[in-house]
């Protein structure tokens, strides 16, 4: 008898590969002060005034399950935000499903709508997940690129070039990470014109649309006859600093939603209570610590900017998220390389912009959520290290 | 003063940060370091920077004493000038580090900084309590700062909880 247990692993799952990042963090973890900029997520501590409602949650004894969907009057916060924010409608009691992250309703959403074989096409470079949770729903990733020329917005001639007719939906994600390019509506609506000739379902992923810099963001489902053809996701990490809460949600047609909460009832139950009650303060109360942390990332943005400019290293201008997507093709170095390197030989830490997909190659992901006294010092050691290389 | 919203950024930054140069401002806010610069120096021309202070937790350094006392003072008002004369007299004496007009139970807020108790509880009872205007006084001693100023004493800023590289 074997020993080797593998053989047991399906084979959808024996052939993801193990996240880029995944490697690129096992080699950080092991050096000493070091700079990250590798981190998705935001340096502010979650606002007190959150911890502080999750805490009484739990003095009060709101220890038991919520209903699958999520606690009704989280969902019905969810869904006042979305129509004033967005001016998208949703019903809280059947159109609104609370999440563990965001990542889970990208899960869901995909198991949902997904019949063995069936192609969703997923914008590159993006995050990690989406090709693995689309294999992972049985179906299969088709990659779009996009390029730096055009700022790493989706053309709408490219994206037609990959629809076939096993195309179900698509992944958007807007502000984009790794890149930060955020979508205007004029950008946006050729693209909905396709998937309303093609019949496709939109799988809108809003994460980073509270951290959108400049005016007049625009939500996918908003968008004329796409209401009924949009999943929006989004959730608390990103903005409210909540990632290790782990609470997202999805909105959208009923009729999919309760498809979604089918699956979530089966698998997860229902998303953490007390993290429900930390984020209904989220939404009753802290739009205030939301601008306050995007303004301070929108300074940031700007000074490394300026900052990789500087060092001659082309960037696009990112309209959201907190990431940079500066290029190294002038280095001549991989992506890989040029992180490796930078990482050892001057202990700053960012992502290869090949683990985002093809596309990504020739860039590095830079975060900017980190202090500004970490950014001037990050920025000054990869001048350095550039101006090494570019000798 | 009207001040628009970069200006805004401007004195922000510099209240988080009294040193931080003008060339990161600049870049920071999207202006020029010589926007900047006028700017610094327009708000300090029409006082709406006073200073530059530097925030110190002294309980920190060994060989450092002092102490420091919020006052509540009671005073009567004078016809005409109302509370600032006797403000004015107060906030002159070195020793006091702010004084504010206050609602409620008394009028002045002082606070006083000293070498030691004794030394503030002489400068209670000789200079303040026996100014013609003042009626009355309750000195509390401050025990321990935890934070000032928005400033959180003894946290560190740098404790970044997360890990090095994540998604």
């Amino acid at each position: 008898m074997s020993s080797d247990t593998s053989r047991f692993i399906a084979e959808h799952v024996d052939s993801l590969k193990p996240s880029g990042i995944r490697r690129f963090f096992d080699l950080a973890s092991t050096m000493e002060n070091v700079i990250s900029l590798g981190v998705g997520e935001p340096d502010f501590v979650t606002p007190w005034n959150v911890i502080e409602a999750s805490y009484h949650s739990l003095e009060q004894g709101y220890t038991a399950y919520t209903a699958n969907a999520g606690l009704l009057e989280l969902r019905q916060l969810i869904a006042e935000y979305l129509q004033s924010a967005y001016a998208v409608p949703y019903r809280a009691e059947d159109q609104v499903i609370v999440t563990v992250g965001a990542s889970q309703a990208i899960d869901i959403a995909l198991r949902a709508i997904l019949n063995p074989g069936d192609e969703v096409i997923i914008v590159e470079p993006c995050f990690v997940a989406y090709a693995s949770a689309v294999t992972l729903a049985g179906g299969v990733p088709v990659s779009v690129g996009t390029q730096a020329a055009n700022e790493f917005k989706l053309q709408p001639e490219e994206l037609m070039n990959s629809i076939t007719k096993r195309t179900k939906a698509i992944i958007l994600c807007n502000p984009n990470n790794p890149t930060g390019t955020m979508l205007s509506r004029e950008e946006l609506l050729p693209i909905a014109n396709l998937i309303q000739e093609h019949d496709l379902l939109v799988l809108s992923d809003e994460i980073y649309a509270e951290l959108s810099y400049d005016d007049g963001y625009v939500s996918f489902a908003s968008l004329p006859e796409m209401y009924e053809r949009t999943i929006l996701i989004s959730g608390f990490s990103k903005s409210f600093a909540m990632t290790g809460w782990r609470l997202g949600y999805a909105a959208g047609p009923a009729a999919l939603i309760q498809a979604m909460t089918k699956i979530h009832q089966y698998t997860i139950m229902c998303a953490p209570t007390m993290a429900q009650y930390g984020a209904v303060e989220a939404l009753r109360s802290g739009s205030a610590s939301v601008e306050q942390m995007k303004k301070s990332y929108r300074q940031r943005r700007n000074f490394v900017m300026t900052a990789f400019e500087d060092m001659g290293l082309m960037t696009n201008r990112p309209g959201g998220a907190f990431y940079i997507f500066p290029s190294i093709k002038e280095t001549g170095l991989s992506s890989e390389e040029f992180a490796e390197a930078l990482l050892i030989e001057e202990k700053v830490a960012v992502v290869p912009g090949s683990v985002f997909g093809e596309s990504g190659e020739g860039y590095i992901r830079c975060s900017y959520a980190t202090s500004m006294k970490q950014l001037t010092e990050a920025m000054k050691r990869i001048k350095r290290f550039v101006e090494r290389r570019l000798i | 003063m009207k001040v628009d919203k970069k200006e805004i950024e401007i004195l922000e930054l510099l209240e988080k940060n009294g040193r931080m140069d003008v060339h990161t401002i600049a870049q920071m806010v999207e202006l020029s370091p010589e926007e900047v610069e006028q700017a610094i120096q327009k708000f300090e021309d029409q006082q709406i920077i006073h200073g530059y202070s530097t925030l110190i937790d002294w309980t920190e350094v060994l060989g450092y004493e002092g102490v420091t006392a919020m006052i509540d003072v009671k005073v009567t008002p004078v016809r005409g000038k109302g509370f600032n004369d006797v403000a004015e007299r107060i906030y002159r004496f070195p020793e006091v580090k702010a004084v504010y007009l206050m609602s409620g139970a008394y009028d002045l807020s002082v606070s006083v900084e000293g070498k030691t108790m004794s030394q503030v509880a002489r400068f209670v009872s000789e200079k303040l309590s026996t100014l013609d205007t003042v009626i009355s006084t309750t000195t509390h001693f401050i025990l321990k700062k935890y934070k000032h100023d928005g400033i959180i004493f003894g946290e560190d800023d740098n404790n970044d909880r997360r890990m090095p590289v994540s998604p």
